[in-house]
């Protein structure tokens, strides 16, 4: 059974892509190589596996490479089906954890980005908005989907906290650096909560970055981005 | 049993057709509800207020969003003519290059279309190496699926008409034999399939509706 060939991911610390293809490897129990990448170069390795998008995360399975951090996650429950399960198993709540999922990449985290990286104030501002709102929008999706349990997933967590909870480390940051609340006590209580329940979580422990060592390296990589030529 | 399923579609966009071509090869009987595009229905608001799009999949009465999130679901919930590979490794090949066809190639597409000179040529560069790359998906087989259709062929729908119909608009040569032969052989296969036909919309239709929109400001919708 390919369970036993060797598996490797190739990573970043700061990534929270590459904190979801973490996550998933820690609930299954399964041992990988983390292959960390540095800062502004590419290696020969990621290169080979991932052409396309000369991205990481990508997880090498006996030498297959998978790319893409959510399509990493779902191979991974996919393989080691009989531990854990990270998607829910009925059809309708899978869609609905997939919707939320795809939300969260398509709409929402563009919005977080666009917080640091808006090209004006007026920008930044109306990202800031746009992710309150999806926040706003997420904190209804747990009540529905956690059912009153701890996770999104239920009891443990699973591919919608997956997919939510990488972003943690980045959203403490913004919250940090921008003297501001995303996660709010008043506004998004139950999201609150969960956020303390994740980082928790022993699949996540080890593999969520501290908030200052987290802020020390956006300061680096915005330190960078305007010394840079523009592209 | 009774299912109740319902399509709030539209019989033009890339997006219904994948449904609906996944839902007949399933023999999912099913209601299409045909919703304009710029008139959005108060069915439509209430099912799908995040995006306020289609398709949706109202399964007795449960709303089901994204289109490649309702072909997961068709697969799961109906057994019968299978769309995704059993195979843990093909499965995640499919989904990784239905996002490239979602992300990348969809957007390129429609960009380089609706701009005009200099940056329209770079666009079509961009295009053609997209395609290029995803046509290699192709090499020894009839579809991306093997030799049936799947999920990848049908989130594919697009480069089996749209794709050939926008480029006709924006006057670029494009879709041939010479630059994309494996695609041009795929489209030729998909588009003969039962269920194919009798789903996407005619192409004059289409031509007629994008000829409209280069006259205007560009696409009305995504």
């Amino acid at each position: 059974m390919a369970t036993t060939d060797d598996v490797k991911l190739i990573g970043a610390w700061p990534s929270p892509f590459v904190m979801r293809a973490r996550i998933a490897l820690n609930i299954k129990s399964v041992d990988y190589e983390f292959l960390q990448e540095q800062l502004g170069t590419k290696s020969d390795l990621l290169l080979k596996s991932n052409p396309v998008h000369k991205k990481i995360p990508v997880l090498i399975h006996g030498h297959k490479p998978v790319c893409e951090s959510l399509v990493i996650v779902q191979y991974v429950d996919d393989v080691w089906a009989s531990d854990q399960p990270i998607l829910p198993s009925d059809p309708y709540d899978r869609a609905i954890a997939r919707f939320w999922a795809a939300y969260i990449d398509d709409k929402w985290f563009p919005s977080l980005s666009g917080m640091a990286r808006g090209p004006t104030e007026e920008a930044k501002k109306a990202a800031y908005e746009q992710v309150v709102e999806g926040l706003a929008l997420l904190e209804d999706a747990f009540g529905k989907c956690s059912k009153g349990k701890p996770f999104f997933g239920g009891d443990r967590i699973g591919y919608l906290d997956i997919a939510l909870g990488s972003f943690l480390g980045w959203i403490r940051v913004t919250e940090k650096m921008g003297n501001l609340k995303l996660l709010d006590e008043a506004k998004t209580p139950h999201l609150v909560k969960w956020a303390e329940n994740f980082c928790a979580d022993a699949s996540v422990k080890d593999v969520m970055p501290e908030t200052d060592k987290l802020a020390e390296f956006a300061k680096m990589l915005m330190a960078k981005a305007k010394s840079a030529p523009p592209n | 049993m009774a299912e109740e399923v319902k399509l709030l579609g539209f019989g033009g966009s890339p997006f219904s057709c994948r449904v609906e071509i996944a839902l007949k090869l399933k023999g999912i009987q099913y209601e299409m509800i045909p919703q304009e595009l710029a008139n959005k229905s108060p069915l439509l608001l209430e099912h799908n207020p995040v995006h306020k799009k289609i398709p949706v999949l109202l399964h007795h009465g449960k709303p089901i969003c994204e289109s490649v999130v309702i072909l997961e679901y068709v697969e799961e919930t109906w057994k019968g003519v299978p769309l995704l590979p059993e195979d843990p490794y093909e499965r995640a090949m499919a989904r990784f290059w239905a996002k490239f066809i979602d992300e990348k190639c969809l957007s390129t597409v429609w960009k380089a279309c609706f701009s005009k000179g200099e940056e329209q040529e770079k666009g079509m560069e961009e295009v053609l190496g997209l395609l290029k790359t995803l046509e290699s998906q192709l090499e020894g087989k009839k579809f991306f699926g093997g030799d049936n259709i799947g999920f990848l062929d049908i989130v594919a729908d697009f480069a089996a008409l749209w794709l050939g119909v926008l480029l006709e608009v924006a006057g670029v040569d494009l879709l041939n034999d010479s630059k994309l032969p494996l695609l041009c052989k795929w489209i030729e296969e998909f588009n003969n399939c039962p269920v194919v036909k009798e789903t996407l919309p005619p192409r004059d239709m289409l031509l007629k509706f994008f000829k409209m929109q280069q006259a205007a400001t560009g696409p009305q919708y995504k």
